[in-house]
């Protein structure tokens, strides 16, 4: 009886630890499955060309996306330059100043916005934007519709960044003279500053990808876009045309944009991820 | 143990009273003054009618078992307990006449600073620690600012110690030693009262030993009011010692008055520990 009940423990243990083991295998292994697999269609037609060039007119072989790797910078440059300002300041609002009352409204419509399908963000930027004060498709509606989708995450991480910051620091520097306001732009917030920059670079690195709020408001181009007012390619949206496209040579081209990018978000990623953890150290010590 | 029947007695005391019995000082301003200061937190009363003086360059002890109101009573003196919500206090705190309740608080706080429980070093270098202070009360030129903070942490005697890794991170410091670089920084605006909030509860007997022996060398120049758990530490340190029970001021009077000869019968009480 007793050994029957303790086979019978280990068998269901041995199943256990293999079912979730074998999941846990998979979850890390897609990953690894997805890499691969995009740098073996797109990797070999990805060359020098494919970061110079524009790309090659419908029937032309070759060619490359030059035009859309400086336009998903400047779209991501202007989603930077109005996400985290507005999420940043608003995040150090909320962590030093706020009642907490207001705090947890701010809280709960933030994250409200941060569900927003991005297809809806991306209507807002057309109907603001492109149509509303007649910008047209250009990088800045683009820019727009990514930077709105910063915000919530750039709100929420600062505070909790800042709100990590021991309260004796606070009380070190007020203790010395310094006002509220001198304390969190002297103490608190470079005391944060690790967590701050890396939780900026995985918000860039989650818009990056994004494609639908892009699609009708940068459009795309296949040409230079040269200013902030006109259509322009874009990686995601470059990766969308051209693979829907009935041409065998533009569908490697979408394989390795489609790699180009998830090396550029995974970089970023883990560039950030290294930048918190070295700041751990540096706290624990 | 009858703790109700002290604080009235003394509260009933003239303020005179309370001074007399300290002969050493008679005569002189206080540098501190506490008139009838009522503290309070939401509807909670945490200090009651305390008047006490604290006098220029002596020590002043504040012991008491916990949640007496000691802490409270010396955070009201730089105003730190306004940052909790629902504070209140009621009466006059004379900062050589001055009533610090009217006064700028920035302005108050870099003429009485603080020492708390726990060293609280801000990330950054040690030399940036201590050029905290100085360099946003705008107090000394950039070319200035290297001799004060050498001066201040020579006061708090650590400069021996971290003279060659000024650069280094404050971190990187003892417990002990981070607890002197929080009082050289703290010193290093030149205020004229430091109050400490018990400030070796964190730290080994060595390092307590050395703190205290560096407040007997800074009191000349600053008046020190401490927060201490350690009765031994008050005897050792203080010229003067208030004893606190449930947000009254049972006793105040000279250390060795307090530790041998205490008129209450609550203080002697706790003196000897039969409470606390």
């Amino acid at each position: 009886m007793k050994t029957k009940l303790s086979f019978r423990r280990k068998a269901v243990n041995a199943v256990m630890l293999s079912i979730t083991g074998i999941f846990t295998m998979l979850a890390v292994g897609l990953l690894f499955f997805i890499l691969g697999y995009l740098f073996v269609q797109g990797g070999f037609s990805l060359n020098w060309n494919f970061f110079t060039k524009l790309p090659a007119p419908v029937g032309e072989s070759g060619g490359g996306m030059a035009n859309a790797l400086l336009g998903s910078a400047k779209v991501l440059l202007l989603a930077t330059c109005i996400g985290v300002p507005i999420g940043f300041l608003a995040g150090i609002y909320l962590a030093e100043y706020a009642p907490p009352a207001f705090a947890s409204t701010v809280r709960f419509v933030t994250d409200l916005l941060n569900g927003v399908p991005s297809i809806v963000v991306g209507i807002f930027a057309y109907a603001i934007i492109v149509q509303g004060i007649r910008v047209g498709f250009s990088t800045l509606a683009g820019g727009v519709a990514l930077g709105v989708m910063m915000i919530p995450i750039a709100l929420r991480s600062t505070e909790e960044f800042l709100m990590a910051v021991p309260g004796s620091l606070r009380e070190g520097a007020m203790a010395l003279g310094a006002t509220k306001s001198r304390t969190i732009a002297t103490v608190v917030v470079p005391a944060a500053i690790r967590g701050l920059i890396s939780g900026m670079m995985l918000n860039l690195a989650r818009v990056a990808g994004e494609t639908a709020p892009l699609l009708f408001t940068a459009l795309g181009n296949q040409f230079w876009s040269p200013g902030w007012r006109q259509p322009t390619a874009t990686l995601p949206a470059m990766i969308y045309e051209y693979a829907k496209a009935p041409y065998e040579d533009w569908h490697r081209q979408a394989w390795a944009a489609g790699f180009v990018l998830l090396t550029l978000v995974l970089l970023v990623n883990i560039t950030a991820r290294s930048i918190v953890a070295r700041g751990f150290a540096h706290k624990s010590r | 143990m009858t703790p109700q029947m002290s604080p009235d007695t003394v509260n009933r005391m003239p303020n005179e009273a309370v001074e007399a019995a300290q002969p050493a000082t008679t005569g002189e301003q206080p540098k501190l003054r506490s008139c009838k200061l009522n503290f309070y937190y939401g509807s909670f009363q945490a200090l009651h009618d305390i008047s006490l003086d604290i006098h220029a360059n002596k020590v002043t002890a504040l012991i008491g078992p916990s949640g007496c109101g000691k802490s409270t009573f010396l955070r009201t003196l730089n105003r730190m307990n306004e940052t909790v919500k629902g504070s209140r206090a009621e009466g006059e705190i004379l900062l050589d006449s001055e009533n610090i309740l009217e006064m700028e608080v920035s302005q108050l706080r870099r003429r009485v600073g603080m020492v708390f429980q726990r060293p609280n070093p801000f990330p950054k270098s040690i030399f940036d620690n201590v050029a905290y202070g100085p360099g946003i009360n705008n107090m000394v030129r950039k070319s200035e600012m290297a001799e004060r903070v050498e001066r201040s942490l020579r006061r708090a005697a650590l400069w021996d110690e971290v003279k060659d890794k000024l650069h280094k991170s404050a971190f990187d410091l003892s417990g002990g030693q981070q607890q002197r670089l929080c009082i050289a920084r703290a010193l290093a605006v030149d205020p004229e009262v430091l109050l400490l909030d018990e400030p070796c509860s964190a730290l080994d007997p060595i390092a307590t030993a050395k703190i205290e022996e560096l407040l007997f060398q800074i009191k000349d120049a600053c008046t020190l009011v401490i927060v201490t758990h350690n009765m031994q530490q008050a005897a050792r340190v203080a010229d003067n010692t208030g004893f606190f029970l449930m947000g009254r001021l049972i006793e105040f009077d000279n250390t060795d008055v307090i530790f041998k000869n205490p008129k209450m019968k609550a203080t002697e009480d706790y003196i000897t520990g039969r409470f606390g």
